[in-house]
Order: structure tokens, then C-alpha cells, then sequence
């Protein structure tokens, strides 16, 4: 029955003059979520709206669960769009709405009248009260309920007036492409791939690095990178991946530094390559997934050395939340059940049994003198052996 | 050079077998179950896949129950007795060594009420006959029992205790996982006491998806898998004729010139063990004469880890499993090796190199001297 969609957004209409900017990239990312969506959709802007209309059959579900995905949108209301033909056929428009939308007849309700275009001969107030009788009279079922009711209905008059009564949440955020870029550190796990949602979420495009550790890492766990990242590219569109070989910075950091220590020394080189990188891309900034006291590298004390060696800003967005509601956010998105197969990657292939939990910078920056020898040749070996991937989404 | 050590987790499927299953995918594929000429054709080359293999194992042509591997052959070994024989009691035999195929559907029967008793099994991975012979109850309706062991090679007395089972219990049924066996060594179901065993067609050269359960005459069993009534209602479900005569195939082909072809395994296990464990650390688990099979080797490595080892044994494009390939997706610790007694450092640095008739010297060579080479340069990198 609903041949549109009124879309809402909350944050974008605050926006001043930059507001344009923000509708047109919404637009442009509604069409490009609809692209692979059965159907043909017009996207279009009217005073301070969007609306999806649609031509010809399509898939309902599939519909509202590509405008789930699309940043920025805060509800999805499915309406009917009909013309001003005297308040008569308005009645008649509303009571046919009613009866498709709601088979069972038995609820409460309540009528809510917008009045945009303030040529409309009747007030908000009289049509609510008119409307009301009128669905009272045709579906003697039904009651009126001001305070709490069961179904809202929604009547706006603008130049097309439009009837809807439910809203289904979008993801909020804002439109993709409005912020910026910044480079995720991917790893495997639950996570990166829900930091870097988080953070696309308020309009960041992103960029990841991955760290393997070939032939000691499997393919398997590189590929479960890859689909980690084309989990997250249904939401953030195309994410340009590095793969990194990380190997022999890995076992020369081994070799060299106390074993206590080697999470954390690998973890400031990781954030280094991902930096450079970063650069190179133009990304404002970097995001990690990493929570406090999570892991031994992820204390305060670790946090603030790994953090010590880049000049960029770092974004930790899960960096105060528990595990289990990272968890929810990762069954939400869909990378879950791919985060937790078992393939080891080379946090857990060398890993010490105790490593430090309090590290101390001054220390740690000794043990790097030792690596002075060869470390920044490797550097350069892995920046320039990285391998480079465009995920899109599948 | 390329060397496929992992022939228990599969094998390549034999040439013969794999044009004959292109033949009949593409020129003789009729459904067995029609009346026509298509189907009679068809049939019969189910009929001969079933001589060829009935042959092998000195049983009747109609004992032969095809399946579409080896878990399901335990499956319905299992289950499908389990059920059928609940009157006489509810009680269940098995090792603690089994492969999942047998230890989950053992679970499963747990779950409806069933007993199972789980027998220990010594350092060489082998159980006791004695609390074998202990364990037999009245109500006792099935023992279930591997022939090898899929991760260290034990073999198990099946002969020996097909004769206490029948003695101490005529009621008792027994049933062979026959999986890492079959092809391995000769097995007669009837002199060993066996009512049931199964076997799967891609450990010995056949197709995936293919396998059999022989079900000894006028055992009483019931179906898993419920439909057209094919194979005598036994198991359900249009026949994979490809499959199945490319198993007659395989079998056939393994069980011919068979004694060269064992002592051609076991020379090259013998070999293989004696030089690794020359290198430092590493210890070989398990039997390592005639009581056990010869395809497999299980292999510890003193402060490697398994997965490192594999992934860089891999490099040099050789092939092993870590712990036991069917259940290798997920790095739980192997049931087996802590049955045996392995020291907890060394469950996860045991990795299984597994054989066939046509794995070369030069393939262990090659494979020894890369694990030489490479198991001291990882043993630095240890956990302290």
C-alpha cells in the first residue's frame, strides 16, 4: 500500500548554512543504499524532507533495511501521499489509510494534524477533532485516547498531504561523507569492526589496516579480515583496507626486547605504519577499538604508551563501554559471528605469558634503543610490501 | 616441492574413480529408483559398487547400507540401533577417544535417556578389555568402538573384544568406526564379531560425500533419514550413483597388491618417526610399532605452537593438520591427546602427519628437512 517513505533526520536540520550540504549527502547515500535494492526509487528533497518514493513494485523489507543502514536517518515512515481535494476526500484518503494499515480494528488512537501550508481553510485543531469522528463513525471499534495512544495518526498538509502512522528507527548518526576520514587499526576481533561503525556512524569515511603475520597467520585469517570490513562497508560504504606484513618487525622486536613487553612495543609500531598511512590518505585521525583494562594492553598505562607515538588524534569510541554491550552493538551490525571465529592473528601467534600491565614509558623506549639497528629498514619493508584492497560491501 | 601430509583429513580422489563419476553425471544418470532403461543401468552400477565392496570385507552384497560418509554412517549406527533396541535396555558402550561423529551422537543419546559408559584408554591411547568386559550390562544393547584412533593411530582389539562382547552379552551389538581403517588394514566383520562398521570414501581415494555402513544380516535397526523407501527404507533419499560406484572403485583399487602397499606405509612411517625424532623437542605420540596404524604420526614440538608450525610448514607447501582435521576449525583442546596423558605445554604443539600409498620418500624427506631447519628458529620465539 505505501508507495513513499518520509524520511526524518534530527541533528542535520539544526545545521545553519552548511545545511544544504548535509540534506544533499543524505540524499546522495539513501541512492546509493537503494542501488542494489529491487525496485526504482526517486529520491527527493522538499522543504526540509526527504522522501523515497517508489515506482512500480518492490521489496518493502529489503527497502527499510537499506534506509537502516544509511547514517543520518532517524526515523522511516512509510505514507501515503495524496492530493488536496477538499477536505471531504481528505476524510475518505484517511479512512482508507486506516483500514489497510490496520486490519483489527480494535485500538486506540489518536489524530495529529500538521498544517505546513497555512492556506488550508480549516486549523490543526479543528481537522484533528473532525478527522477523529469521522474514523470514530466509520470503525465504531476503534477509541480516542490524547494521552496515550496505541496508533498515532500522522495527517500533514503541504503541498501533497501526507498520512502515516509509523515510525521505524534509523541509525541516527550523520550522512556518511560529511566529516572527514580517519584510518581504523582492524583487527579480527569483536572490536575494530565496531569502533569503526561508531565512528562512521557520525559521517566519517574509513580507511583500515590490518597487521598479519604470514605464513604464521592463515589466509583464513586474512579473508576474515576482508569480510569484517565488508560487514562494516554496508554501512560506510567502500573501506580502503592495508594489509600489512608485519612478520619481521614482529619476530626482530621478539629477538631483541624483553618477551614482557612485546605486546606493547609491537602495538607503538602498528600505530606508527597506520599513521603513515593515515597521512597518506588525508585521514584526521586514527581509531582503535581498544576499552580500559580490557586486556593488558589496553590499561591506561599501556593506553598512554602506545598513544605516545602518534601525532594524530586517536578515537577510541568503545573506550569506556563494557564488553557485553560491544557485543550488542556487534550482533546489531552483523560482524559478531565473524569476529569470533577462531583463527589466530598476530596478537595471540607471539604473545608473552605475563606481559606488562603498567608499563612505563622511559623503559619501553629503552628497550626500542635496541631495535635501532634494523627497525626502521623493516618499517620501511612493510610500508612498502603493504597490499592494498577496496572492500565494498556485498 | 609440494608434500600432502594430511591424507586422514582427506585424500586425492583416485583417477578411475573420478572419470567414472564424470560418466555417469553426465551420460548414464538415471535415477536408480526408475522404471526405465536409465534407471536399470544406473542400478547396476550401484549393484557392482556393492559386489566390489561386499568383496573387500567378506560380507553379503545386501549388508552394505551406502550413506553419504562417515558421520553419517555413525549416525545411523548409532542412533539407528539405539532406537530400535531401547526395549532391551538403554545402555551404551564407547571409548573416551571417539571422533565427534560418535562422541556428540553419543551425546545426543544422553540427552533421551540413554546411559553411555565411557571407557579410558591407557598412554598408547588403547582401552582395557578388561573394563570392557566390566562394563557389559544386561541391559548393554550397543558398544561402539574406533578401529584407529583419526589423531594419534592407535589401534584398538576389536577382535579381542568382539569375542568378550558376544560372550558376556549375545544381546549386545557392536559397531566399528572403521574410518581411519578401512583400506588400512584387512578387517572381516564376521570373524571379528562386528554387526555394524562404517566407512567413508574420501579417506581412501574415493569422492567426498560417499561411504557405507555394513549392518550384518537381520540386525535390528531403524532409519535416520525417513522418505522413498530407498535402499530398503534404510536410508531415504535418491542414491548418489556417482558416488557410490566411484567408492566400489576405490575400494576395490586399495585393496589390491595390499600387502606391498602397507609395507610401503609402514617403511616410510618408520622412517619418518625415526628421523624426527632426532630434532631437538620434538617427541612422537602414541605406539609406534605394529599396534599402530600406518598413516599416522602425531607429533609434538616442545615450545611451537601448532598453529604456528602449520602455518609455516605451510609456506613450504606442506600439508599437516593441527590435532585432528574434522574438528580442527575450532582450536579446542584434542580430547585424545589429554586422554593419553599428554603434558598440557605439548596439547597444543601436536600436530598429525598423516600418509597414503602414494605419498613418496621424497615428500618426508623433504618435509624432515624443512622441520629441521625450521623448528629451532621457532623454538626462540617460545612463550616465557
Amino acid at each position: 500500500m505505501y508507495k513513499a517513505f518520509l524520511i526524518k533526520y534530527a541533528e542535520i536540520a539544526i545545521k545553519g548554512k552548511n545545511r544544504y550540504l548535509f540534506e544533499n549527502a543524505l540524499v546522495k547515500n539513501i541512492e546509493y543504499q537503494l542501488k542494489n535494492v529491487e525496485g526504482t526509487f526517486t529520491v527527493r528533497k522538499e522543504n526540509g524532507r526527504v522522501y523515497v518514493e517508489t515506482e512500480g513494485d518492490y521489496d518493502y523489507d529489503e527497502t527499510v533495511s537499506a534506509l537502516q543502514r544509511v547514517f543520518g536517518i532517524v526515523g522511516i515512515c512509510p505514507v501515503v501521499l495524496v492530493e488536496d481535494n477538499g477536505f471531504d476526500q481528505l476524510v475518505a484518503d484517511v479512512i482508507a489509510y486506516v483500514n489497510a494499515a490496520y486490519p483489527d480494528k480494535h485500538f486506540t488512537f489518536k489524530v495529529d494534524t500538521r498544517r505546513a501550508r497555512k492556506n488550508y481553510p480549516m486549523t490543526s485543531m479543528e481537522i484533528n477533532a473532525a478527522l477523529g469522528e469521522k474514523i470514530l463513525e466509520a470503525f465504531p471499534n476503534t477509541k480516542v485516547d490524547v494521552h496515550h495512544p496505541q496508533v498515532m495518526i500522522h495527517v500533514e498538509i503541504r503541498p501533497m498531504i501526507n498520512i502515516y502512522s509509523t515510525e521505524i528507527p534509523g541509525p541516527g548518526g550523520m550522512p556518511l561523507g560529511t566529516a572527514g576520514r580517519a584510518m581504523l587499526l582492524l583487527s579480527g576481533g569483536i572490536d575494530s569492526p565496531v569502533a569503526g561503525y561508531m565512528i562512521s556512524k557520525r559521517g566519517v569515511t574509513l580507511e583500515a589496516t590490518y597487521f598479519h603475520a604470514p605464513p604464521y597467520t592463515s589466509e583464513r585469517a586474512k579473508q576474515k579480515v576482508i569480510d569484517l570490513a565488508k560487514k562494516v562497508a554496508r554501512y560506510a560504504g567502500t573501506i580502503k583496507l592495508h594489509v600489512v606484513n608485519f612478520t619481521d618487525i614482529q619476530l626482530y622486536i621478539y629477538e631483541k626486547c624483553p618477551h614482557d613487553e612485546l605486546t606493547i612495543i609491537m602495538r607503538r609500531y602498528m600505530m606508527k605504519i597506520a599513521e603513515h598511512f593515515a597521512n597518506e590518505g588525508k585521514c584526521l585521525g586514527m581509531i582503535t577499538g581498544e576499552s580500559i583494562g580490557q586486556v593488558a594492553s589496553q590499561t591506561m598505562q599501556s593506553l598512554a604508551v602506545t598513544n605516545e607515538v602518534c601525532q594524530m588524534p586517536v578515537y577510541r569510541p568503545l573506550i569506556a563501554m563494557d564488553k557485553q554491550d560491544i557485543v550488542t552493538i556487534a550482533e546489531k551490525i552483523d560482524t559478531y559471528e565473524t569476529s569470533i571465529l577462531p583463527y589466530e592473528d598476530c596478537c595471540t601467534i607471539f604473545v608473552a605469558k605475563h606481559p606488562v600491565t603498567k608499563p612505563n614509558l622511559n623503559y619501553i623506549k629503552k628497550s626500542e634503543l635496541k631495535l635501532s639497528e634494523k627497525i626502521e629498514e623493516l618499517v620501511k619493508t612493510a610500508i612498502d610490501t603493504t597490499e592494498t584492497i577496496l572492500v565494498d560491501a556485498e | 616441492m609440494e608434500a600432502y601430509l594430511d591424507n586422514s583429513a582427506t585424500t586425492r580422489c583416485s583417477r578411475a574413480a573420478a572419470e567414472l563419476m564424470m560418466k555417469l553425471l553426465t551420460q548414464d544418470y538415471g535415477n536408480p529408483s526408475s522404471m526405465h532403461n536409465m534407471g536399470v543401468i544406473a542400478e547396476n552400477y550401484m549393484v557392482d559398487a556393492r559386489k566390489k565392496i561386499a568383496r573387500t570385507l567378506k560380507v553379503q552384497e545386501k549388508e552394505i547400507c551406502f550413506t553419504s560418509g562417515g558421520t553419517e554412517s555413525n549416525n545411523l549406527a548409532i542412533v539407528g540401533t539405539a532406537e530400535a533396541n531401547k526395549r532391551n535396555g538403554m545402555h551404551v558402550i564407547t571409548s573416551a577417544i571417539e571422533h565427534p561423529s560418535v562422541s556428540n551422537t553419543m551425546a545426543y543419546l544422553e540427552g533421551h535417556g540413554y546411559e553411555v559408559t565411557y571407557l579410558p584408554v591407557d598412554g598408547y591411547g588403547r582401552i582395557s578389555l578388561e573394563e570392557l568386559e566390566e562394563a557389559i550390562r544386561p541391559d548393554t544393547i550397543l558398544v561402539s568402538l574406533m578401529q584407529v584412533n583419526n589423531e594419534i593411530g592407535a589401534i584398538e582389539p576389536i577382535a579381542e573384544a568382539g569375542e568378550i562382547i558376544k560372550n558376556k552379552n549375545p544381546e549386545t551389538l557392536f559397531h566399528v568406526d572403521a574410518i581411519q581403517s578401512y583400506g588400512k588394514m584387512r578387517i572381516f566383520p564376521n570373524k571379528m564379531k562386528v554387526d555394524l562398521l562404517s566407512v567413508s570414501g574420501h579417506k581412501i581415494h574415493g569422492p567426498k560425500g560417499s561411504g557405507f555402513l555394513y549392518i550384518k544380516d537381520k540386525t535390528k535397526i531403524h532409519p535416520i533419514i525417513n522418505g522413498g523407501g530407498q535402499q530398503k527404507g534404510l536410508r531415504s533419499g535418491t542414491e548418489n550413483v556417482p558416488a557410490i560406484a566411484a567408492l566400489g572403485v576405490a575400494s576395490e583399487e586399495i585393496y589390491t597388491d595390499f600387502d606391498a602397499k602397507i609395507d610401503h606405509l609402514y617403511s616410510m612411517r618408520n622412517h619418518f618417526v625415526e628421523e624426527a625424532i632426532k630434532i631437538p623437542g620434538v617427541t612422537v605420540n602414541g605406539d609406534t610399532d605394529h599396534n599402530s596404524a600406518p598413516h599416522i604420526v602425531s607429533v609434538s614440538v616442545e615450545g611451537v605452537r601448532a598453529e604456528v608450525l602449520l602455518h609455516a610448514l605451510e609456506d613450504k607447501q606442506i600439508y599437516v593438520s593441527a590435532g585432528s582435521a574434522c574438528s580442527s576449525n575450532k582450536p579446542a583442546v584434542s580430547r585424545t591427546l589429554k586422554e593419553i596423558g599428554l603434558r598440557n605445554e605439548l596439547l597444543d604443539s601436536t600436530i598429525r602427519f598423516s600418509f597414503c600409498v602414494n605419498t613418496t620418500v621424497e615428500e618426508i624427506d623433504y618435509a624432515l628437512e624443512e622441520m629441521c631447519k625450521m623448528i629451532p628458529m621457532l623454538q626462540k620465539y617460545t612463550r616465557h
